[in-house]
């Protein structure tokens, strides 16, 4: 099945026919949309389900939440995942409603801020002390 | 109205995921921030977690994790159309399925998360 048919009937865009780097892309949305249903959903169950917002202190969070390097890893990894789909998809939003020069600076944008987001993530979650006990 | 459109159920299934994508988004540059203060300054941290135990700030989260669960759950019926083609018959009967998987979840999560509006 191809065509407009298959165009009007799915949610996401199609797999890009030309390869390489788009078509990783295409593949890594899927695969890092995994992850996050995984990562994220049970992220969110925790800080709201398991535990409320309102004790989430700076100190829970070094004595609890990341008391262990184990969690500090998941977490880690849910931040590749999520700086990754996040801003491949905001991309694809900005192709969608810009074009020119206009989309090129604001794509070029997401790329730089994809990169602070996930440096200041990374600096979070690795130079938080551990508790010591 | 938005039901007759041509699209029909795949077209708000797309308006939705797109809506709730860019939510997501926004709200993670705030996220990673508020996180990263917690290191470099907690006490303004804790500040801002104030402002995710009030009020306003559980109704901001439940509409966050209504965002989250739909983003995930229609992620997984895009995936599935992908990688199985020939399940693109069954679509709309997915989109509705999410939606039930939607309340089930959602409406005991949200009460979870707004009770202590009313309890204290």
């Amino acid at each position: 099945m191809s065509g407009p048919r298959r165009i009007i009937t799915r949610a996401g865009s199609g797999r890009p026919q030309t390869g390489g780097w788009e078509l990783a892309v295409w593949y890594l949305m899927r695969l890092t949309g995994l992850g996050l249903f995984v990562t994220a959903l049970a992220h969110f169950s925790i800080t709201h389900f398991l535990f409320d917002p309102a004790e989430q202190t700076a100190g829970w969070i070094l004595d609890e939440r990341w008391g262990s390097l184990a969690w500090r890893t998941v977490d880690w990894l849910m931040l590749g995942f999520v700086v990754f789909h996040s801003f491949m998809g905001m991309r694809t939003v900005v192709g969608d409603y810009t074009r020119g020069g206009v989309r090129v600076a604001l794509t070029m944008g997401l790329y730089l801020g994809a990169f602070v987001l996930f440096a200041l993530g990374t600096i979070a979650v690795a130079s938080l002390p551990f508790p010591v006990d | 109205m938005l039901f007759r459109y041509r699209g029909g159920e795949g077209m708000l299934a797309w308006a939705f995921h797109r809506i709730s994508g860019v939510a997501i988004w926004t709200f993670l540059l705030l996220h990673v921030l508020d996180i990263w203060l917690a290191g470099v300054n907690p006490d303004a941290y804790d500040e801002v977690l104030k402002i995710y135990g009030s009020p306003v700030g559980r109704v901001g989260e439940m509409l966050l994790g209504a965002a989250l669960l739909y983003h995930a759950l229609n992620g997984l019926r895009i995936i599935v159309i992908d990688f199985w083609p020939a399940l693109t018959r069954f679509h709309r009967a997915m989109w509705y399925a999410c939606w039930v998987i939607f309340v089930v979840v959602g409406v005991p999560g949200a009460y979870l998360i707004l009770k202590p509006i009313w309890n204290g």
